[in-house]
Parts: structure tokens; C-alpha cells; sequence
């Protein structure tokens, strides 16, 4: 089928653009890159549909063929809305981190971080056990991980 | 055999019910249920031993079995037989059950919190092994044997508050698991090989199967692996001994008499048919070999009596595997004799381990002392136990060693040297088995000169009933050793007769070389506990070394590291990273395909459909790449939007005219709520210096482009057919009964797909809501009766310029007006925010718009418009009115909430999907329904038009929910920051002139 150079370098250009601001740390700037995406999509399904057409409104002397292909037009218009709905989505969170921490920035998970960092030891799997040779010890006798004691003694 | 089956998985169900009601004694219960199994076992006995073994289901005598289809697409099925092998590991589960149960009640405190959920898992566990024994399918049997797994795991870990109990229960997890997963893919090998999971059946064509060679061998040897895991067999030995930490009960039942014994069986089912395969050999009898002699020699070393029984336990079950694994009518004679004789004499000693522990507190022998004086009974009854297990006359353990010393003479004579290693090695380990047998008992109950006689108080008879009547099981079995034999013997007809006669259970065999070596292996053994002291000395000089506890620590150690950096090196906890990953690969993936497979390209191409087309086209990509370098936060949104409007005018000229309205819509209600959502924010786009890598990105943003580009040129060169939809102008018109094809896809072609994507937009709408309400969906309206005029929105931070602060000030000068004029609520916004005209010309469009929306929706079915465009446009029509009179406006202008809206919408949406199939059509089939109406005319409806009126209504609710998320609500609260400032008390301190605003 025909190509189309203008539609794929629109195409090209949002996505481009789009991938550029999506890497950034400006959540706002990642919501507008996630919009420059959808439309490149958009576009992108647009192009799929051939060269232009008349519009698909049924006449019956108008052979299949000649109309603009309204299958990823459906596809598009489903698009659009959603992608409505994501942005707002969007706002939320931005609006959210905003509030709560005067931020418009991703932020690096620091608990991933801790984990690069935490050494190989754990309590639970490494430390001495001590020889028991009676299953009836006292009941205070506790060996529970230090950090896990308050919690577990509630659910007792 | 199913009803039992049930009933142990049942009442283990309930268990824990009946333990809070009426407490310990629930445990008399539970071991009822197995009991009664044994009753029926023994009652049924015939059925089993009395068929002909290897006989497939159908044939004449064939032994009991049932069948239950599952999933017959996946070959699965709940197959269920019963014979001889499956009898006999039976009389353990059900028998030596019942008595564990039985001595729990006993054993534990009745205050006990945590026996309801153990009682419940100890007798799932019986449950689990009976199914384990008694199925005939291999995935049925892995299920069982995981089960098994998993309920020995938290049967172990009972007393969580303990790390050596949570440590040795994961670590017989882990295991365990190791092997079961192992022996998974040997046994789908298996059953991919044959063809059939049905046990009955390979074992009936193993003689073709292992003619497969390589195949089966590897299949087999695989397979082995998890039985010797489960079974504690050099190299997994160390998990038993550490399994210790479980209740003695557990250990009685899961470490001595059932579980550790679902390898020997495994290996006891298979072996008439592979144990010709080319590892069984190596894997059966050389590691059963060294366990047997590494667990006799280990078990000499310990202190505590419960470990002494554990490493004996090790060195039996490797004894046992190499006995059953041996592949000939004796090994399988004095196997499963041995399986028998072991089972009583281990599960009686650790429950008089479990007395002893209970009534004096301590296992260690260093400590114990004079027991033998303080309880007669359970005195006679460890050294019956132990006895059998030291192979003394005339008990069953003695019957059934001197049956295998006769195998493997046999063996020896028939093969030669490998046979005598194999003698030797178990006439040693016998000599081993007999020195900790006695060490035990002394251990356990003999005076010892410096140790004071411990403390010990009386064994109530219930508590010792259970470990007296395996011990009485031990003594009549072995004086009349014919029913035993009755009950084995039926296996060993699953081997070819050999020519030499038929073995037999007997007390007394004659003079023969076997009885010699019990004698010769008495003495040694009675040497070797009479010279204690110098073997414990001799054998301090081997300590240390690799031990299969530290190897494994080690292992888990090594994975541990590698997880944490791996998991340091992927998970960088930085969003950007992942991106730069996922993005990366999406280029060179498809990019790396194209390269490779050379795929066709477009060979003719067309700059534009139209001019106007690319101009279109300039001005969009001018717009994006304007976003890049805006900074100001509006200007980006803005160049965005430019790009928004630049694709609806693209959508226009391409012959789509209703994407091209959508898009408008869409872009215009997004612009308002980017506005509406960011103006808290700051101006400056960026807080800080935008992040590094800007090369980086741009190169990657290139790259994706590019990437898209390639993909679609190539992807649609590649197309060869024509178009599905060339199929829908006929389809739509004639079946959907709308001429607007795009709308007719969406309402009725491909409705699934629209129902999901409403779906998701009310997920969103309320996802939005609560980001910004956070506690409920801030569904409650606030009507206008209730506001003070002027109140909304007041501009409480002063302008710095003269000229603004003059006007604001004019502004306030005018009284409100009490009466409403124009809008509902327009006199509640305060004064400096209100626009007369604005307010007029609102109230003169704003119904004008909705009948127009809710005329696109309908006429949508024919003619450009539709669900969405006539919702986004009723949306569109409430953020006038909310621009132009505020949040109290809108709410007025809103009678039902955003959530009904959403609500209505998907069940209107959801009713015209469902209600053709209650009227006897397919689901979200459309009809058209001809009607006149006297002035109107003839009309037509087609019922879609429902499922898109849901459409109208869940996007009008997503709008709504939008602006009032991000107006009113965001509104609401910067006055709630900045409260109205009351007279006399100034908020902040450049307000003096607020003092005279007229109110």
C-alpha cells in the first residue's frame, strides 16, 4: 500500500519528542510527553487506514474502497478518550505530589536503593542457633529478630 | 478408599473449630479418622493383596481402583488404585496416625493457642500421604508429594516463635522442594514418553519404555533425585536432623514413619520396572550405601537422644532404599518387611523420646540418668524399640534384617565383588545400627555414677499407650512373622521369578551364612558400645570438613549474594533507568528483526494526500519540538495542545470527521484541565537544572521515532490482504442499521472492545476523585442556598500593582446583588471574580449545548457525533458553566453526582449487553425497531443506541469528575490556605486595606 511521508514523520516526530520529555524528572513535562505519544499513535493508526478518503458515512453508491478505512478510526477515537482519561490521571498525581511534597519531579525509590546496599547477612538465616535439647523451654524464652518482636507479639 | 481420602482432608477442614470448642481432646477425635481407615484397611486387606498386582484397571483381577476425569484436555486425572505396595505403606500412614494423634492429646499443654491449625495440618498431613500412596497418576502423585512438602514445612516451623524451628522448617522447604521440582520434570519426561500418566500403565510398559535409552535414564534418574531429597539421603541428609525441631509427635509421624518414607516408595514403586535404567544403580544402592554408614557413624556421635534417632533414622532409610531399590524378588520381600519393621520400632522410640522430653525435660543424655527405675514400662517398651531396631530375636526388626542379610548373600554370590562391597558396607552399618541402638537406651535411662538421677515425673497410661502398642505390633510381628508375610509377599510377584525359590518371612531360617552374620554383627556392635569412649574419641578426630549442612548454607549464601546484586544492578529504583531499558529493547529488538529478516518495503510512496495536509504536518512537528524547548509550564502545555488540534485538522482532511470533533473537544476540555489542575504549580517548568543525559535522551527519543517509522513502512508493506473492513459499510448499514460506520464499530461491530474502554475511563474518573479527595469520592454536593454571597473565591493575596489593586478594590466597591441574575449561583463568587457578560452569554448557550450534545449522541448512529463526542460536549457545556460562576455553579449545574453518572453509564452500558441475551439473542446483538408516530412519522431505533446513551453518561461523569477534582475541589482548598480574613484580625501583614472592603 501507499506510504504516506508526511503522516510517518509526524508519527516519527511525536514519538521522538514524546520519548525525549517521558525521560525527564518534570512530571509535567512527562505528561505532555505521554500526550505527544497518544497522538503520535494516533497518527501512526491513522496512516494504517491509506490514503485519503471520503468520510465513512454510508451512502449506497459509494463502492467499500473509496471510503477512509473506519476500522482504525474506531480504534482512534477510543484512543483519544483514553488518553484523555490518562492525562487526567496524570494531573492527579502531579497535583498530588505537589501537594503533599511541593515536588513536580519523579523520585528515585529509595527503598530499592537500601536494598543495592544491604549486605548479604540476615538475622533470620545466619546468626548461631543455640543447642536445644528440650522441646518444653520456658515461655519467655524468645528469639525472635530483634526489629520483628513488637509486631509478632501482637498477632499472639 | 476415596471416602477415607475425603474424610481426612474434611475433618482436618474443620479441626480447628472443633479444637476451640472443646479443646486437647479434640486430638481423640482426629486420630478416630485415620483409625477408622485402619479398620477399613485391615477389613478390605484381601481385596489388595489378593489381586494380581501389575494387572491393569479392567482386566479381571485387577486391584481396586477409581477414576475420576479432571482435565482430560491436560491428560489429568483423580486416578486412585490400591495394591499390595500402596496396603502396606497404608498400615503406617493410617495405623502409626491414629497412634500419633492419639498421643498428642497427651503431649501437648491444653492451654495450647496453636494446636487447633497443628491438629488440622497433622492430619491434612495424613491425608496428603495417603493420597501420595494410593494414587495411580504421575502429576497426581507430585501433588501430593508437594503437599506433603509444604505441610511438613509448617508442621516443623510449629513453634514460630523459635528461630531453629522456622530455620530447619525452611530449610526442609527448600530442599524438599529442590527434589520435588526435579522429580517433576522426570516424571512428565515419563508420561511424555509413554505417552499416559497412569502409573499402572508405564510400570505395565516400563520393559518398552527403558529400550528408549538416554531418554528414560535421564527421566528415571531425575525422578530419583527427589526421592532421595525427600528420603534425607547423602547428599540431603542434613535437612532430617535439623527437622528435630519439630514436635516429637511430628517427628514420629512425618521424619520415622511416613514421609521420609514417600522416596523409599517411590523408588519401592518404580523398581520392578527401571531399576535396570543406567544411574538406578549408582543413585539407589551407592547413596543409599554411604548414608546408611554416614547416618550409623553420625548418629554415634550425639547427645541428644532425639538427634541419635534422627541420624539412625538417615542411616535406615538409606538402608531401606538400597534394600528396595535392588530390583529382585528378595530385595522386595525384605524391602518392604523392613519398611514395616522400621515404621513401628522408629515412630515407638521417638515417641518414648517424646515421653521422656515431656516428663523431665531434657533429651540430653549427659543429664539424664536412673530413668530406668522411674517408669518400668516405658523403660520396656524403648527397649523393645530399640531392640527391633538392633535386629535382636524375636522381634519384627530381627525378622526383617535377617531376610535382607539372606538378599544380599544371594547377591553376592550371583555378582561378585560388588555384591560383597554391598554386604560388607550393611553388615557394618547393621554393627553401627546395633551400637547407637544401645547407646540410646543407655543414653536415655541407664544410671550414670556422676549425673543425678533426673527428675521425672509418672507417665499417665494414655500417654503411654501409643509407643506400648507399636511396640506390642513389633513383638507379635516378629514371633509370628505370617501375616506380614501374607502382606508383602504380593509385590514381590510384580518382579519375573528368578528360578531360585521364593523368600519368606520367618523367625527362624536355619543355619544359614545370614544368621552368622547377626551374630558377628551383635558382637561387633555390643564392642563398639562397650568401647564408647575411645570410638567417641577416635571419631572427634574427623570433625569438621564439608558437611552437607554447610554446603548447603554455603549454596544459599551464594544465591543470596546473587540476588542482592543482581537485584542492586536492575532495580535501580530510578524510573528513568527502566525506561532507558524498556526502550532500548523495544528499538533493537524489532529494529535487530528487520536488519536480520530483510522484511519488504513500501514501493510507492506519496509526499502528501493534500497540501493542506502538510502544512498540517509542519505545523505539528513545529509545535513538538516548541514543547521541547518551552520552559514556562504553560507554554509547553500549550505547544502540546497545538499539536492536538494540528492531528483534529490532519483527522479532518484524511475524511474522519468524527475523530477530527472529538479531538477538538478533547483537546479543549484537557486544556482547561491542565489549567485548572497545574496552576498551584509554579510558572518555571523547572524547579532545578533539568536532569543530565540530554544527549542521551534525544539520541533515544531519535531512535524510538525512527524505530516506529521502520515499523510502520515495513509492516505495511508487508500487508497482502485486503482490509476487514471493507466488510463493514454493508455490515454496518445492514446489520447495525447506521450509516455512520465509525460510530456503528464502536456501538455494535466491536462493542466488547468500547465496554472495556468505558470501563477503564471510570476507573480513571475515580481514580482522579481520589487523588485529589483522598478520604470518599467528595460526592456530596454544596447548594447554593447555603453559600454567603461574594464568598467564593477571593482574591486574598493583594496585587502588587497599583493599578490592579485599584481595580480590585472598584470591584469590591459593588454590593452584591442578593437575588440571582444571570446563573444559579453566580452571586456567590466573589466580586472581582465575576464577568457579567460571561455569566449572560453562559446562560443563553448552555442548554442550547446540551440539546445539541444529547442530539449528537443520538443522531451519532448516522451522522458525524456519537457517545463520546456528545458526552466531551455536555462536559464541555458544565465547564462553562463552572468557569464562568464557580464551584457552587457547577455543583448546581450537576443534579446527579459524578460517581451515579459513571454509574448509570455502565449499567446502562452493561444492560444493553445483557438484556439481548435474556430476550434469546447473543450478547450485545442490536435490533431495529420500526415505529410511526402520528406527527412525527416513520421512525427507525436501533437498540445500540443504548449501550452508546451508557458511553454519554460515563463520559460526562469522567468530565465532571475532572473538573470538579481539579476546580472546585483544588479551589476549596487554597481558601481553606488562606482563610477569608476576618474583621480585626488580619491574616497576614501587608493587608490593612482589606479592613475597608465592603462586605
Amino acid at each position: 500500500m501507499t506510504v504516506n511521508i508526511t503522516l510517518l514523520a509526524v508519527m516519527g516526530v511525536l514519538v521522538a519528542v514524546g520519548v525525549y520529555l517521558i525521560l525527564e524528572r518534570s512530571l509535567t513535562r512527562v505528561m505532555l510527553g505521554l500526550m505527544l505519544l497518544a497522538n503520535g499513535a494516533n497518527i501512526l493508526l491513522l496512516s494504517t487506514g491509506g490514503a485519503a478518503g471520503l468520510a465513512p458515512l454510508y451512502r449506497s453508491d459509494i463502492a467499500p474502497e473509496d471510503y477512509n478505512d473506519p476500522l482504525p478510526q474506531a480504534l482512534i477515537l477510543t484512543s483519544i478518550v483514553i488518553s484523555f482519561a490518562v492525562t487526567a490521571f496524570m494531573l492527579g498525581i502531579i497535583y498530588r505530589s505537589w501537594v503533599l511534597g511541593r515536588q513536580d519531579e519523579v523520585q528515585d525509590d529509595i527503598e530499592d536503593r537500601r536494598v543495592r546496599n544491604q549486605s548479604s547477612f540476615d538475622a533470620e538465616d545466619d546468626t548461631a542457633i543455640p543447642v536445644e535439647t528440650t522441646e518444653f523451654v520456658p515461655e519467655d524464652a524468645d528469639e525472635r529478630p530483634a526489629g520483628k518482636k513488637t509486631k509478632q507479639r501482637g498477632s499472639r | 478408599m476415596l471416602v477415607v481420602l475425603a474424610l481426612l482432608f474434611l475433618v482436618a477442614f474443620v479441626a480447628p473449630w472443633i479444637f476451640r470448642k472443646i479443646g486437647r481432646s479434640t486430638f481423640y477425635i482426629l486420630a478416630a479418622v485415620p483409625a477408622a481407615g485402619f479398620v477399613w484397611l485391615m477389613a478390605t486387606f484381601d481385596r489388595y493383596t489378593g489381586a494380581e498386582q501389575g494387572a491393569l484397571a479392567g482386566a479381571p483381577n485387577a486391584p481396586p481402583s477409581e477414576t475420576i476425569a479432571w482435565i482430560p484436555e491436560l491428560k489429568l486425572e483423580l486416578a486412585f488404585r490400591m495394591d499390595t505396595l500402596s496396603a502396606v505403606l497404608s498400615i503406617l500412614i493410617l495405623g502409626v496416625g491414629a497412634l500419633v494423634l492419639f498421643y498428642c492429646a497427651r503431649y501437648f499443654k491444653v492451654q495450647d493457642p496453636n494446636i487447633g491449625p497443628f491438629g488440622a495440618q497433622l492430619l491434612a498431613f495424613a491425608g496428603a500421604m495417603f493420597g501420595l500412596v494410593i494414587t495411580d497418576d504421575l502429576i497426581m502423585l507430585y501433588i501430593f508429594w508437594e503437599l506433603t512438602t509444604v505441610l511438613s514445612y509448617l508442621l516443623i516451623g510449629y513453634a514460630r516463635n523459635r528461630l531453629a524451628a522456622r530455620r530447619s522448617a525452611l530449610q526442609a522447604l527448600m530442599v524438599t522442594t529442590f527434589g520435588g521440582l526435579t522429580m517433576l520434570i522426570g516424571l512428565i519426561m515419563v508420561g511424555q514418553t509413554a505417552g499416559t500418566y497412569r502409573i499402572s500403565e508405564i510400570m505395565a510398559r516400563a520393559p518398552e519404555l527403558v529400550q528408549q535409552g538416554m531418554l528414560i535414564d535421564v527421566a528415571i534418574f531425575l525422578i530419583l533425585v527427589g526421592a532421595v531429597s525427600k528420603s534425607a539421603l547423602v547428599p540431603f541428609h542434613f535437612w532430617l536432623p535439623a527437622a528435630m525441631a519439630a514436635p516429637t509427635p511430628v517427628s514420629a509421624y512425618l521424619h520415622a514413619a511416613a514421609m521420609v518414607k514417600a522416596g523409599v516408595y517411590l523408588v519401592a514403586r518404580l523398581a520392578p520396572g527401571f531399576s535396570t535404567t543406567a544411574y538406578w544403580d549408582w543413585t539407589v544402592l551407592g547413596l543409599g550405601l554411604l548414608t546408611m554408614l554416614a547416618g550409623g557413624w553420625l548418629a554415634l556421635k550425639q547427645f541428644d537422644l532425639k538427634l541419635i534417632l534422627a541420624y539412625g533414622t538417615v542411616s535406615q532409610l538409606g538402608f531401606l532404599m538400597m534394600v528396595v531399590g535392588l530390583g529382585n524378588r528378595d530385595g522386595a520381600l525384605a524391602g518392604l518387611a523392613l519398611l514395616l519393621a522400621h515404621g513401628f520400632f522408629k515412630a515407638t522410640l521417638f515417641l518414648v523420646v517424646g515421653i521422656i522430653d515431656h516428663q523431665s525435660g531434657t533429651r540430653d543424655i549427659r543429664k539424664l540418668s536412673g530413668l530406668y527405675r522411674s517408669s518400668k514400662p516405658l523403660f520396656a517398651v524403648a527397649v523393645i524399640g530399640a531392640a527391633s531396631m538392633a535386629g535382636l530375636p524375636p522381634l519384627l526388626g530381627f525378622v526383617a534384617k535377617e531376610t535382607v542379610y539372606e538378599t544380599f548373600v544371594h547377591e553376592a554370590e550371583k555378582s561378585g565383588a560388588v555384591g560383597y562391597l554391598l554386604l560388607a558396607g550393611i553388615v557394618i552399618g547393621s554393627m553401627l545400627t546395633f551400637a547407637y541402638s544401645a547407646r540410646f537406651v543407655w543414653g536415655g535411662f541407664a544410671y550414670k555414677p556422676n549425673v543425678r538421677k533426673t527428675a521425672f515425673t509418672p507417665v499417665p497410661p494414655s500417654f503411654l499407650a501409643a509407643p506400648a502398642v507399636l511396640a506390642a505390633a513389633t513383638v507379635l510381628a516378629g514371633l509370628w512373622p505370617g501375616p506380614a508375610d501374607k502382606a508383602v509377599q504380593p509385590y514381590v510377584t510384580l518382579y519375573e521369578p528368578d528360578g531360585a525359590p521364593d523368600g519368606h518371612l520367618a523367625l527362624w531360617h536355619g543355619l544359614t551364612p545370614a544368621l552368622g552374620l547377626t551374630a558377628v554383627t551383635l558382637a561387633v556392635g555390643y564392642l563398639l558400645f562397650r568401647f564408647r569412649g575411645q570410638v567417641g574419641s577416635f571419631q572427634d578426630r574427623f570433625s569438621g570438613g564439608l558437611t552437607g549442612e554447610r554446603a548447603y548454607r554455603g549454596i544459599v549464601g551464594v544465591l543470596d549474594e546473587t540476588a542482592v546484586w543482581i537485584t542492586g544492578r536492575t532495580q535501580r529504583g530510578s524510573l528513568i533507568y527502566y525506561l532507558f531499558v524498556i526502550l532500548g529493547v523495544a528499538v533493537v529488538t524489532p529494529i535487530s528483526a528487520v536488519i536480520l529478516l530483510d522484511p519488504p518495503w513500501p514501493d510507492s510512496w506519496v509526499l502528501a494526500d493534500s497540501p493542506a495536509q502538510l502544512v498540517a504536518g509542519a505545523g505539528i512537528i513545529l509545535a513538538a519540538l516548541g514543547a521541547i524547548r518551552a520552559n514556562k509550564r504553560f507554554l509547553a502545555v500549550l505547544m502540546v495542545s497545538v499539536t492536538g488540534y494540528g492531528i483534529a485538522l490532519i483527522f479532518a482532511l484524511q475524511g474522519a470527521p468524527d475523530l477530527a470533533l472529538t479531538q477538538m473537544l478533547v483537546e479543549t476540555i484537557a486544556l482547561v484541565a491542565i489549567v485548572l489542575a497545574l496552576r498551584s504549580l509554579p510558572a518555571r517548568l523547572w524547579l532545578r537544572a533539568p536532569g543530565g543525559f540530554k544527549l542521551l535522551r534525544a539520541l533515544l527519543g531519535v531512535a524510538v521515532g525512527g524505530a516506529m517509522v521502520v515499523i510502520a513502512m515495513t509492516s505495511m508493506a508487508a500487508r497482502t490482504q485486503l482490509p476487514v473492513s471493507l466488510e463493514f459499510p454493508s455490515l454496518a448499514y445492514d446489520d447495525g442499521g447506521g450509516a455512520n460506520i465509525v460510530n456503528v464499530t464502536l456501538v455494535d461491530i466491536r462493542a466488547w472492545d468500547t465496554f472495556g474502554e468505558i470501563s477503564v475511563l471510570a476507573i480513571a474518573a475515580t481514580g482522579v476523585a481520589s487523588l485529589i479527595f483522598v478520604r470518599s469520592r467528595g460526592d456530596k454536593r454544596t447548594r447554593a442556598a447555603g453559600v454567603a454571597s461574594g464568598s467564593v473565591d477571593r482574591i486574598t493575596e493583594l496585587p502588587q500593582r497599583h493599578g490592579d489593586k485599584a481595580a480590585l478594590l472598584t470591584a469590591r466597591r459593588f454590593a452584591t446583588v442578593a437575588k440571582e441574575t444571570w446563573l444559579v449561583a453566580g452571586r456567590t463568587l466573589a466580586p472581582e471574580r465575576r464577568s457579567i457578560i460571561f455569566e449572560v452569554v453562559t446562560r443563553l448557550l448552555f442548554h442550547s449545548v446540551i440539546i445539541f450534545s444529547i442530539y449528537l449522541l443520538l443522531a451519532g448512529h448516522n451522522a458525524p457525533g456519537g457517545g463520546f463526542a456528545g458526552g466531551l460536549l455536555a462536559g464541555l457545556a458544565l465547564t462553562v458553566r463552572y468557569l464562568a460562576g464557580g464551584r457552587v455553579e457547577l455543583a448546581e449545574a450537576s443534579p446527579v453526582s459524578a460517581g451515579f453518572l459513571l454509574g448509570a453509564g455502565l449499567c446502562t452500558a452493561s444492560l444493553s449487553a445483557v438484556v439481548p441475551l435474556v430476550l434469546g439473542g447473543g450478547i450485545f446483538q442490536s435490533a431495529i425497531l420500526h415505529f410511526s408516530l402520528p406527527v412525527f412519522g416513520d421512525h427507525k431505533f436501533v437498540t445500540s443506541t443504548f449501550f452508546d446513551i451508557g458511553v454519554y453518561l460515563v463520559v460526562v461523569g469522567l468530565v465532571l469528575d475532572v473538573l470538579r477534582s481539579f476546580g472546585a475541589e483544588i479551589d476549596e482548598r487554597s481558601e481553606d490556605q488562606h482563610p477569608i480574613p476576618h474583621r480585626g484580625r488580619p491574616h497576614e501583614a501587608p493587608e490593612p486595606v482589606e479592613e475597608g472592603v465592603a462586605r
